[in-house]
């Protein structure tokens, strides 16, 4: 590792100045799941690194209906919160895929989403869930949505001298979902993930359908096109493979050391279906 | 700077530098060598320490990040200056070759059986997906495993 400077600020305040005087040669610390490899390896040479675990950023509520999760909530918490169960279960199944273990001991929401790898869980959570994400800087607060949070790979509409301190996500009560990956080992980044939400109306048809995926562009995207030919319709295993078609249609996966572009297609293809299949049955309340 | 923790149960202030890993002091400052350096990613498993109760990769942990945290190596399982009895089951069903996974696997599996206390096969198998052997194939590991969970002694 090369050479930096330590800040361990106590207070929001005190962190957002130390970005603010450091900008592009801060670095933040979270869980260090994804920043510390990076010092190893060498990858990145910040100046400073600003450890903001001390900071009052880890809380999990509920505000009418809404979940509000502190950028500081860790993975494990994800998987183990009675709130994150109740109310927004299709996090849970995320969180459990995320690397291993010890990654889930230590990695936080926000660095996940700060980190903003393309293929990561998190993030494509987040953008099927229309997540809003507060943010802060030593000048204001804003709030982005999870579907403009994301600009490219490990690229993000955060400024230097922000930091994600929470993470909104508004109710889904009746919603079916399902998380499908295929990694090629137990631990690594999924090829391809998708995420789907389903909800179905008295009458047996589909009223809200969401699908998002990771692993298959340069940040996680929203099948908009498979959305619109599922809502109205009743959730039969035809119209569910016709939308899981069009979402694979209309994806162009990169090709990489790990997997082609082609093969990634195809796999998205493939998962989607699942996912939206085991989203409606979990939405009818027969899974 | 000073780095604080509890160590094996035992308060330490180590001097660091920022830019070291806990596996870096534990090791190369503290001599503590049941602590192995694999991948440097948090992805092998062989530097497995236990922070506050959950296993952590020690390589990716700044040292001053410890901030006065319960940390766990192999040697704090030590029973009255002898094996732990899992220690004793991975010798028992030939869980060890090289050892360099072991600390990493002893550690983890300890933190998990915390949580659940009589996981069947596969579920032991999903618990261990992040420590990897390049030796035993894993199916000794998981029958030493068992073996203690079901409260096995002696040579069988």
């Amino acid at each position: 590792m090369h050479p930096f400077e330590y800040a361990a600020p106590e207070t929001l305040d005190d962190a957002l100045a130390l970005l603010r005087a450091h900008r592009d040669e801060a670095r933040v610390l979270a869980g260090g799941q994804s920043l510390v490899p990076l010092l190893n390896y060498r990858l990145a040479r910040p100046r400073v690194v600003v450890d903001i675990t001390g900071l009052p950023l880890g809380g999990v509520g509920v505000d009418d209906g809404r979940l509000r999760l502190g950028a500081l909530v860790r993975h494990h918490q994800l998987e183990e919160s009675d709130a994150v169960a109740r109310h927004c279960p299709v996090l849970r199944e995320a969180a459990r895929l995320i690397g291993n273990v010890r990654v889930r001991a230590l990695g936080t929401l926000g660095g996940s989403l700060a980190h903003a790898d393309p293929a990561a869980e998190l993030p494509a959570a987040m953008t099927a869930l229309d997540a809003r994400l507060l943010v802060a800087s030593a000048t204001g607060r804003r709030t982005i949505a999870a579907r403009e949070f994301f600009t490219g790979p490990l690229t993000t509409a955060l400024a230097p001298d922000e930091i994600v301190t929470e993470v909104e996500i508004p109710a889904t009560p009746a919603h079916g979902w399902a998380v499908e990956q295929f990694a090629r080992r137990a631990g690594d980044f999924g090829l391809v993930t998708v995420v789907a939400l389903v909800s179905v109306d008295r009458r047996g048809r589909i009223e809200d359908a969401r699908l998002a995926l990771g692993g298959v562009a340069d940040r996680p995207v929203r099948a908009a096109a498979a959305e619109d030919v599922l809502r109205g319709e009743e959730p039969i295993a035809e119209r569910v493979a016709w939308a899981a078609e069009i979402a694979r249609e209309r994806l162009d996966p990169p090709s990489d050391a790990f997997a082609s572009g082609a093969y990634r297609r195809l796999l998205a293809g493939v998962l989607c279906r699942r996912a939206l299949a085991r989203a409606v049955d979990c939405a009818l309340g027969t899974r | 700077m000073i780095a604080r923790m509890v160590l094996n149960g035992r308060q330490r202030e180590v001097e660091v530098r920022p830019n070291q890993t806990l596996l870096e002091v534990l090791r190369d400052t503290l001599g503590i060598f049941d602590v192995k350096q694999g991948c440097d990613e948090g992805v092998c498993g062989a530097c497995t320490v236990l922070l506050d109760g959950r296993p952590v990769s020690s390589c990716l942990v700044l040292a001053p990040a410890v901030r006065g945290r319960a940390v766990v190596t192999l040697r704090g399982l030590e029973r009255d200056g002898g094996l732990h009895p899992l220690q004793e089951a991975f010798v028992r069903h030939g869980a060890v070759q090289c050892g360099f996974c072991t600390p990493g696997m002893l550690l983890t599996v300890l933190a998990f059986l915390e949580r659940e206390r009589y996981p069947d096969r596969e579920t032991l198998r999903a618990a261990l997906e992040g420590n990897l052997c390049r030796c035993t194939g894993y199916a000794k590991i998981l029958d030493a495993v068992e073996a203690y969970v079901r409260g096995e002694q002696g040579d069988g």
